[in-house]
């Protein structure tokens, strides 16, 4: 039984650095910056996260550690990959013609369109309140 | 045979790390050396967890685990240095 968990641990192990490996080539391979946080950062997540179980299982008294060790992953890795995405919107690098759907911009977008509806009244306030 | 296992996935890892470190080399805008930067540095966490499962010394992991809270500091703050908005 328990060399059978070690050979699932093992699995685990090629099965997160697998993903690496996948997440690395998509790096290199796509197109775009966009492509890119998104390939080298979900893939990434889930190889390390795949490997620190295979590591518990190859070693039951490391759990706790590993544990934290997954859960700072979890927490920073979409951290830091938002702030890069984010700049990279905000600097205006150029999307490549084969990426599609741009979320932030249409919401930017919508909210300028609202903001120059409202400017009317909020000019009008301001008159008003100037008057008073 | 855990052993080979454990040799055969430090050697993807070795791959993703040079997949990595080949688009941290020619990346055409500083942003990709920062996603890059990003992506070398979650592979090292693994190759520590590597280098605790092959010595067989769980204090190994000590490191990884002050290298998993730390290592996301430097990205955010050079997209942050890049970026004007914020």
């Amino acid at each position: 039984m328990s060399a059978f968990i070690d050979f699932l641990g093992g699995l685990s192990l090629l099965a997160g650095s697998a993903f690496l490996l996948f997440g690395g080539l998509g790096l290199v391979r796509m197109p775009d910056i966009f492509n890119r946080i998104q390939a080298g950062t979900k893939t990434t997540t889930l190889g390390t996260l795949l490997t620190l179980l295979g590591a518990a299982m190859l070693h039951p008294e490391w759990s706790l550690k590993l544990l934290l060790i997954g859960v700072f992953l979890i927490f920073t890795n979409p951290l830091s990959s938002q702030v890069t995405a984010c700049t990279a919107h905000y600097r205006g690098i150029k999307k490549s013609s084969l990426t599609k759907v741009d979320r932030l911009a249409d919401d930017e977008s919508e909210s300028m369109e609202k903001s120059v509806s409202k400017n009317p009244d909020s000019e009008h306030k301001d008159k008003e309140e100037a008057e008073l | 045979m855990v052993d080979l296992l454990i040799i055969l996935a430090a050697i993807l890892a070795g791959g993703a790390f040079l997949f990595a470190l080949w688009r941290f080399l020619l990346g055409p805008t500083r942003l990709d050396r920062v996603v890059a930067f990003d992506v070398l540095t979650i592979v090292s966490i693994t190759f520590i967890v590597f280098a605790a499962l092959i010595e067989k010394r769980g204090i190994y992991l000590d490191v990884a685990l002050v290298y998993a809270l730390l290592s996301f500091l430097g990205v955010i703050a050079i997209a942050r240095y890049l970026g004007d908005r914020f």
